[in-house]
């Protein structure tokens, strides 16, 4: 314990922090359950003196918003993709930069690059890629340019029917060079799954660099030892790699998998990099919208009530998923 | 299984350097006879290890051969080389079980469940740990992961065992139990054994055979007693026994060996320097002795006494010689006791060189 009469000594050090805090995290917090519970607040209104109810008018509110399902469906549905494969992957390169001897640093910058780039920055990178500029339908026997038509299909009227486009992004020129038809990934009239797929990919690959780092940070720390002695007892690799790595690092791997899934639940930022921010491809904004992306929606819109009781609710989601995430570890987890 | 070394040798690169190189293990050559003990003794640093290592496989020789019975195993991987390793903090797997731990080696042979049981149950009930086998490593003493350890390198049922100063971490009193147990087990099992150490009286205590090494050269092979009565030269002298030998410059002249200027007895050899070494149990009290050394103090120990001496020409700062504690000792006025010594605890090595052992022309007699 600090003597007490240095005591007001260690306070006058915490102050700035303290104060900081107080204002910009923990006030919010309040004010957020606070305004979550006053039926219909606006903030312009409250100034002026406006009394409000209290209740859970504004939860209903979100859970009959017409969008709501879709975004919840749409978070879900990143988190649970994304999550399991980025760290399995991580995995897999962890090891693998850890049993190479030559370029190891090399390739550890390599990995690391998109953690220190800015993500909306990649978002529109990845949005050139998947791009395709230009995109039209044609009647493939009346068409009379030099472009190449691909995805042709018969319509109603039993015309062939295909697609041009002026220039191909990297990936579909990929595709077309590996003699597969180009996808319409993010451009109008995409599909959900083309699009889910893009944001998946790009997701990962942002999500890849900080949980190597981690699990890298773990396999150099654990004992050599152990691997010589697993191959005193004839383990094979796989063997080496289920009975003896990932048991010894599920501690950062739980680590890993729980602020991975915090993280999917607030996945915001990469949509917008790649999409915009309409939260969809030209013609359906707010197709990929998220749980974040909803609660700046209703802010924006001056709905404080609404995206405070949004705010909460996602909150209750992560909490939940990470105690469920906690117990799992602890059943599993070898400290 | 007999194992045979051939001139087996372990360079390693130095850091930094690449054109100089540590020699771990020079030119091993050496022969195990099926089913013994042998232990292999040196200080620390003198690449006993590095060829536990490459006996097991984990690392290459950089030259030479071994051989297991007839089959030329230097190429082998660790797995196919039926060997069991204890490692000297026995790497014992943290997160799995005792009964786990022991049976990982039989469940990457792909045995059949019931044999894989009945095979962890023998084992334990001979490392005496059948009680153990639900527990966590974590939450064992350190003789009983000892014990764990030897189990799973034994599980398997290896040509070849070898412990790699399995009892350094243990304290006094459970090593001097647990290498009784070790020789139990072997004897048990008769399972050909390399069982390295730094500490001489362990490896004498327990070994058919010691190999006596020095900075990766092997010094002296043979039974422990015979490399105690008989070391072909002066680091091995000093390296084995307790306490140590005293070792003392002096000179041979006209076929006399001197301690400074004491006249200790006829020695036929060259005039020449040399370095004599005196067993603590090779003095004997007698005025007609040619050794005068300065007396210090007496320890009584129950049987034996510890005489504490110095001489001029003594290589340490005391000497200790141990005798009957019937034998009264009395120096003389300035307080010098005379010594004479036996002549199978007197051992002359050169003054240059690898301090090899000279013997007399005519064989010691008079
Ligand atoms: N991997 C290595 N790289 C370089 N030098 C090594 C390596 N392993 C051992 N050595 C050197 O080889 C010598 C013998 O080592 P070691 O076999 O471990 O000795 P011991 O087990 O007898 O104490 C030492 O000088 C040590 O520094
Ligand atoms: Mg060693």
């Amino acid at each position: 314990m600090v003597d007490s009469k240095k005591g007001w000594k260690a306070w006058l050090y915490l102050a700035p922090a303290i104060v900081l805090l107080l204002i910009f995290t923990v006030w919010p917090i309040i004010n957020t359950v606070r305004i979550a519970f006053l039926e219909g607040y606006q903030p312009m209104e409250a100034i002026k003196g406006v009394q409000y109810n209290i209740g859970i008018g504004n939860f209903s509110d979100v859970i009959a918003y017409p969008k709501f399902l879709d975004v919840l469906k749409n978070t879900l549905l990143l988190t649970v993709l994304t999550v399991p494969i980025s760290c399995f992957l991580a995995l897999i390169i962890a090891v693998f930069l850890n049993s190479i001897v030559k370029f190891s640093k090399l390739f550890q910058t390599i990995y690391f690059l998109p953690y220190v780039t800015n993500s909306i920055a990649i978002g529109m990178v990845f949005s050139m890629m998947f791009n395709i500029v230009g995109h039209s339908s044609v009647n493939v026997a009346e068409y009379t340019g030099s472009l190449t038509i691909y995805n042709q299909f018969v319509n109603d009227a039993g015309q062939t029917m295909g697609y041009t486009a002026q220039s191909w992004g990297y990936i579909n020129s990929m595709l077309i060079a590996l003699g597969l038809n180009p996808i319409n990934w993010i451009n109008a009239g995409s599909s959900y799954t083309a699009n889910m797929a893009v944001m998946v990919i790009y997701i990962v690959w942002n999500a890849l660099p900080f949980k190597i780092l981690i699990l890298l940070g773990g396999l150099q720390s654990v004992n050599k030892q152990y691997y010589d002695a697993a191959k005193i007892d004839g383990a094979s690799r796989g063997r080496v790699f289920w009975r003896i790595t990932v048991p010894l690092l599920s501690p950062m791997i739980a680590y890993v998998v729980i602020t991975g899934f915090i993280g999917g639940f607030k996945e915001y930022s990469s949509i917008v990099g790649v999409f915009g921010d309409t939260m969809g491809p030209a013609g359906s904004a707010g197709k990929l919208n998220t749980m974040v992306g909803f609660i700046y929606d209703a802010m924006s819109g001056n709905r404080y009530g609404r995206a405070s009781a949004a705010a909460l609710i996602l909150f209750a989601i992560i909490m939940a998923v990470t105690l469920v995430n906690l117990y799992v570890s602890k059943k599993r987890v070898h400290y | 299984m007999k194992v045979k070394l051939e001139k087996l040798t372990k360079r390693f690169p130095t850091r930094g350097n690449k054109n100089e190189e540590v020699i771990a293990v020079n030119e091993f050559d050496f022969e195990i006879p099926d089913g013994k003990l042998i232990g292999l003794l040196g200080p620390s640093g003198c690449g006993k290890s590095t060829t536990l290592f490459m006996l097991s496989g984990l690392q290459k020789p950089t030259s030479g051969k071994i051989f297991f019975g007839d089959d030329d195993v230097t190429g082998l991987a660790p797995e196919k080389r039926g060997v069991g390793l204890v490692f000297q903090n026995y790497a014992l797997y943290p997160h799995m079980t005792v009964k786990q731990n022991i049976m990982f080696p039989l469940q990457n042979m792909h045995l059949p469940k019931q044999e894989i049981i009945r095979r962890t149950e023998e084992v334990a009930q001979l490392v005496q740990i059948d009680e153990l086998l639900d527990r966590k490593p974590s939450e064992l003493s350190g003789g009983q992961q000892q014990r764990v350890a030897i189990a799973r390198a034994l599980v398997k049922q290896p040509r070849v065992l070898l412990l790699d100063e399995p009892l350094s971490n243990l304290d006094a009193r459970l090593r001097l139990q647990t290498r009784e147990e070790i020789r139990r087990i072997q004897r048990e099992t008769k399972v050909t054994t390399i069982f390295v150490t730094h500490d001489q009286e362990e490896a004498m205590s327990i070994s058919d055979l010691i190999v006596v090494m020095k900075k990766g050269v092997i010094q002296q092979i043979d039974e422990p007693q015979k490399v105690y009565d008989n070391p072909v030269n002066l680091f091995v002298s000093k390296f084995l026994g307790t306490p140590p030998i005293n070792v003392f410059k002096g000179k041979i002249e006209d076929n006399t060996l001197y301690i400074g200027e004491d006249k200790i007895m006829k020695f036929k050899a060259d005039d020449q320097e040399v370095f004599v070494g005196i067993r603590p149990e090779g003095f004997i009290v007698s005025p007609k002795g040619g050794l005068h050394c300065q007396l210090k103090n007496i320890e009584v120990m129950g049987r034996d006494s510890s005489i504490v001496s110095t001489h001029p020409s003594a290589d340490s700062p005391i000497i200790r010689s141990i005798i009957d504690s019937d034998l009264k000792v009395q120096p003389d006025e300035n307080g010098v006791v005379t010594f004479d010594v036996r002549k199978n605890k007197i051992f002359v090595f050169k003054a240059e060189g690898e301090n090899e052992r000279i013997y007399a022309e005519d064989g010691g007699k008079e």
